[in-house]
């Protein structure tokens, strides 16, 4: 039995020790907000925080998130409106829609690690997500919109619960 | 064309039926017996048509019976139905529509949506307003002529009362359906739902993760297959060694898929499959399982080896497929003379969500949800595979995480019903990322030779081009080993040159692997070769690209290239609403030079290239600028123009065009399969790239206003891409690549 935090809510499951996070989200815990992309930490589609850190959950065994904090798209806004979510919307950027998830959870860590990222730390920060729709240019666009909110918007809604959630994670 | 002429009233149990939902409100079902939804493939049938029913609280349900993969057609086909209707958008509900024949074609490919749906999309809007508007009057007691439908309301001119849609539906539901000539249409200059940019409907779900895509489909009792199929096409198995697979925690059983033969068709692949209690299990079981294989005759293809053998046998003579004039002793007369062979490897489409399907068999027959392009096809495979007849298949079409092709191709739906039949329980068959590249239906590999003669004063005098390549067709008659009048009718046949010499030829190119359609399929390698050639000819002659493409379009007209020997399939629209349209074609190039202003001076090491092209009845100009500095590509901006005729979803066309010409980046920097003693080489993105963001440039789209018959957006957007980008690092490095990609030859 591994135990940890997903979502802001305790969590148990039983699954094989190398069992990738994954498979534990998809498979048995139902959320499957989560995209299998590649299985090798190659395309992003999987993107999840743990304790804060957007990680690849397709190469991640669920042995090493025991007592850890998880959290999934499904985590982040259910209502859709964390300011890169609505920066997604503002910006229409989804186009089939399957990397996005993975986009967005990436979207937010960049974020909260550089609440103003330049073209160059974007490029950096992203590239490990892939869109064969080719959405980046409306990514990069929205990416900025949501750092626009983040750092404008008056006092501290956002700052105060990005803030939160960090400090919940660690 | 054909027009329908008679409507019909469907009941609440038909609604149910298409599209699986039962309305608690009032069905105002349109059925329409109609031929122009007829007209594409799939469907010979007569039955009902059904898009609209409105619930009690004036929610409007619109059925989108075509397959969303990124392109926007759940948003698109559901305005043109809420135009005519004079719905309030914001009321409006989106049912995906199961398959079902009585839609008409549910085949989502070939860009052809909204043209072969605009007129009967309107159509089904404008008699369901018309019975809500018959419905209002006869309420107040007037003639339908002292009313009229507007935002979801029937208003009273005379007393200006308002009723909502909703109070009227089952009134409206009573009113006999309207003939079709009695009905009347908006004028485009009315239009506020048509040609708006509106959001696409599932953008909220999108954004917070709760969309269903094939790979998560979740059922009751379901269990996960993961299947290791032949590495070489038509191999079988010969052994397999099953102990230390059914040793892995999880796995419940492996089985032995039914042997196919050929053609492959959309049968699923010789293989063994092994199911389990999770996919990491399925997956885990699947390395350990030992498969002996009888390989067969495609063991001996390799794709370098096969291309050069075609790089040879293009440069002699081939098979006529359009002739004007004496092109080879115009040829031999001419004073100057420039040649290029130009070559495009296999490719893969790549989806980020692998194909997946998930089965349930019972007496009744099957039940399968799969990211499919081509309900109606998956139910036909379906049912042949599992002895049934096709309405005994209910097909839920998930949203596709991408289909660029390969979802249109039924292997995995037909995977999951034999496997679902056989353990007598739901099953999930997840392809892997290394399933999809390994075992896909690839892009052609392709050989492109062409020929041209100047004269003294640099006009062209002769021209001469030929093609090879393994065809579609193959996979589904394995006698056929050239490319067909279909293939060739995609920027080759049809190319859009008036030269008084002129000459296309085809060579034969026998297939080894299964091909598939893949983005504007065939027009890739055509593309890429008549852009970079016109390229080549305009230095030859000492003209800029722009000067050359003009001088060989010639003067505007409508080219009719049947009377030159082609037989011309033009996407299976008549040549008389759809012209090959030359002077639309000059239009967009002279705007995309404009736009991007080309001819301006650029920094050292960069520059601009451009190419044009028709395809899927659009036309589409890019220009893009690179920059070449120390063996290192990097393209910095594209501009792209298209001209689709009328427009439903402006932000959809431009979000299409961003994604073409990322699309056809990858395809033209990094896209390569290989093949070795019949095998595919690659096996996922680390070998099979995909254009990353910090590949990706700056995009400026822009789209012709026109009142023209609607054209295809999806896929004409790839075609000038590769040839663009090659002209454009030809003049910043002087390096002409006419073999993809061109990470061969540079870092990208």
């Amino acid at each position: 039995m591994i135990r940890f935090t997903l979502n802001d809510k305790a969590a148990e499951v039983e699954a094989e020790s190398d069992t990738p996070l994954l498979w534990v989200l998809r498979d048995i815990l139902q959320l499957t907000g989560t995209k299998f992309g590649c299985g090798m930490a190659q395309c992003g589609a999987c993107t999840v925080h743990l304790d804060g850190q957007a990680i690849r959950s397709c190469v991640m065994p669920i042995s090493a998130i025991e007592g850890k904090s998880v959290k999934t798209i499904e985590g982040l806004k259910p209502d859709s409106n964390h300011p890169v979510q609505q920066a997604w919307i503002e910006h229409n950027v989804p186009q089939c829609g399957y990397c996005q998830s993975g986009q967005i959870m990436s979207a937010v860590a960049l974020l909260e690690q550089n609440p103003d990222p330049d073209d160059e730390a974007i490029d950096n920060f992203m590239q490990g997500n892939i869109c064969r729709c080719g959405t980046y240019p409306r990514i990069k666009a929205a990416i900025k919109t949501a750092a626009k909110s983040l750092n404008t918007t008056s006092n501290n809604k956002f700052n105060y619960e990005l803030a939160t959630n960090v400090g919940e994670n660690v | 064309m054909k027009t329908p002429t008679d409507l019909k009233n469907v009941s609440r149990r038909d609604f149910l039926k298409y599209t699986g939902v039962a309305s608690t409100g009032l069905v105002l079902g349109m059925a329409v017996p109609t031929q122009t939804v007829w007209a594409a493939t799939e469907s010979k049938s007569n039955e009902l048509n059904l898009f609209v029913s409105i619930e009690q609280d004036s929610t409007v349900n619109i059925v989108c019976h075509r397959s969303e993969m990124g392109q926007g057609i759940r948003t698109g086909i559901p305005q043109i139905v809420a135009e005519e209707l004079c719905a309030d958008w914001s009321k409006v509900n989106v049912v995906q529509g199961l398959a079902n024949a009585a839609y008409g074609s549910q085949n989502t490919d070939g860009s052809r949506s909204i043209r072969n749906f605009y007129t009967a999309m309107r159509q089904m809007g404008a008699s369901a307003r018309t019975m809500l508007e018959s419905a209002g009057a006869k309420f107040w007691k007037v003639s339908v002529d002292k009313v009229y439908a507007e935002n979801g309301f029937v208003v009273n001119k005379t007393t200006n009362q308002k009723l909502s849609f909703g109070y009227l539906a089952e009134l409206a539901s009573k009113i006999p359906a309207p003939n079709l000539d009695k009905l009347t249409f908006k004028k485009p200059e009315n239009f506020n739902i048509i040609g708006k940019p509106v959001p696409i409907v599932d953008l909220p779900k999108m954004v917070n993760g709760t969309t269903e895509f094939g790979q998560d489909v979740l059922v009751e009792g379901m269990v996960y297959a993961s299947i290791e199929r032949s590495p070489v096409i038509g191999a079988k198995v010969k052994s397999v060694y099953k102990d230390d697979a059914l040793k892995v925690k999880g796995v419940i059983d492996i089985v032995v898929m039914p042997e196919q033969s050929f053609p492959v068709v959309f049968k699923p692949l010789n293989g063994v499959a092994v199911i389990a209690t999770n996919t990491w299990a399925a997956l885990k079981g699947r390395k350990a399982l030992k498969v002996e294989w009888d390989l067969g005759e495609n063991k001996k293809h390799d794709s370098e080896q096969y291309l050069a053998e075609l790089s040879n046998s293009i440069v002699t003579k081939g098979k006529v497929v359009r002739k004007v004039g004496d092109a080879y002793q115009a040829l031999e007369q001419a004073k100057h003379k420039i040649s290029g062979t130009y070559t495009v490897p296999y490719l893969v489409h790549a989806p980020m969500e692998p194909p997946a399907a998930t089965a349930v068999v019972n007496d009744d027959g099957c039940e399968i949800w799969a990211c499919t392009q081509a309900p109606q096809g998956a139910q036909q495979t379906v049912a042949g595979v599992l002895g049934l007849k096709p309405e005994q298949v209910k097909v839920n079409i998930t949203l596709l995480g991408g289909g660029f092709g390969r979802k249109s191709k039924h292997d995995f739906s037909a995977e999951a019903a034999i496997l679902a039949k056989h353990t007598a329980k739901p099953v999930k068959v997840i392809w892997s990322r290394e399933d999809d590249i390994k075992s896909g239906y690839y892009h052609s590999i392709s050989v492109q030779h062409y020929e041209a003669g100047l004269t003294d004063s640099k006009s062209v005098s002769a021209w001469i081009q030929r093609t090879a390549f393994p065809s579609i067709i193959w996979t589904f008659n394995d006698q056929v080993n050239e490319p067909s009048d279909m293939e060739l009718g995609l920027g080759f046949g049809d190319m859009p040159f008036t030269i008084d010499n002129l000459l296309c030829e085809k060579h034969q190119a026998p297939a080894h692997l299964r091909i598939g359609w893949l983005r504007s399929v065939c027009n890739i390698q055509h593309g890429f070769a008549l852009g970079s050639f016109v390229d080549e000819v305009a230095i030859k002659s000492g003209k800029s690209t722009q000067q050359m493409w003009l001088e060989l379009l010639g003067e505007d007209k409508k080219l009719d290239v049947k009377t030159q020997g082609f037989d011309y399939k033009n996407y299976d629209m008549p040549i008389e609403d759809y012209p090959i349209d030359i002077a639309r074609l000059k239009n967009v190039l002279n705007l995309v030079v404009e736009k991007a202003n080309v001819n301006q001076a650029t920094l050292e090491n960069e520059a601009w290239g451009i190419s044009v092209h028709r395809s899927f009845l659009s036309y589409v100009a890019v220009a893009t600028k690179v920059s070449v500095i120390d063996g290192q590509v990097k393209v910095l901006e594209m501009v792209n123009v298209i001209d689709a005729g009328r427009i439903i979803n402006p932000d959809r066309v431009k979000s299409q065009m961003e994604g073409a010409m990322i699309f056809g980046l990858s395809i033209a920097l990094m896209g390569q399969i290989d093949v070795k003693n019949g095998t595919v080489v690659q096996s996922n993105y680390h070998d099979y790239p995909i254009l990353r963001m910090h590949q990706s440039p700056e995009i400026q789209s822009f789209i012709v206003e026109s009142d023209e018959l609607a054209a295809g957006v999806g896929e004409p957007g790839v075609p000038p891409v590769a040839a663009s980008l090659c002209n454009a690092i030809f003049k910043a490095s002087g390096k002409r690549i006419r073999d993809l990609p061109i990470n061969k030859h540079f870092r990208v």
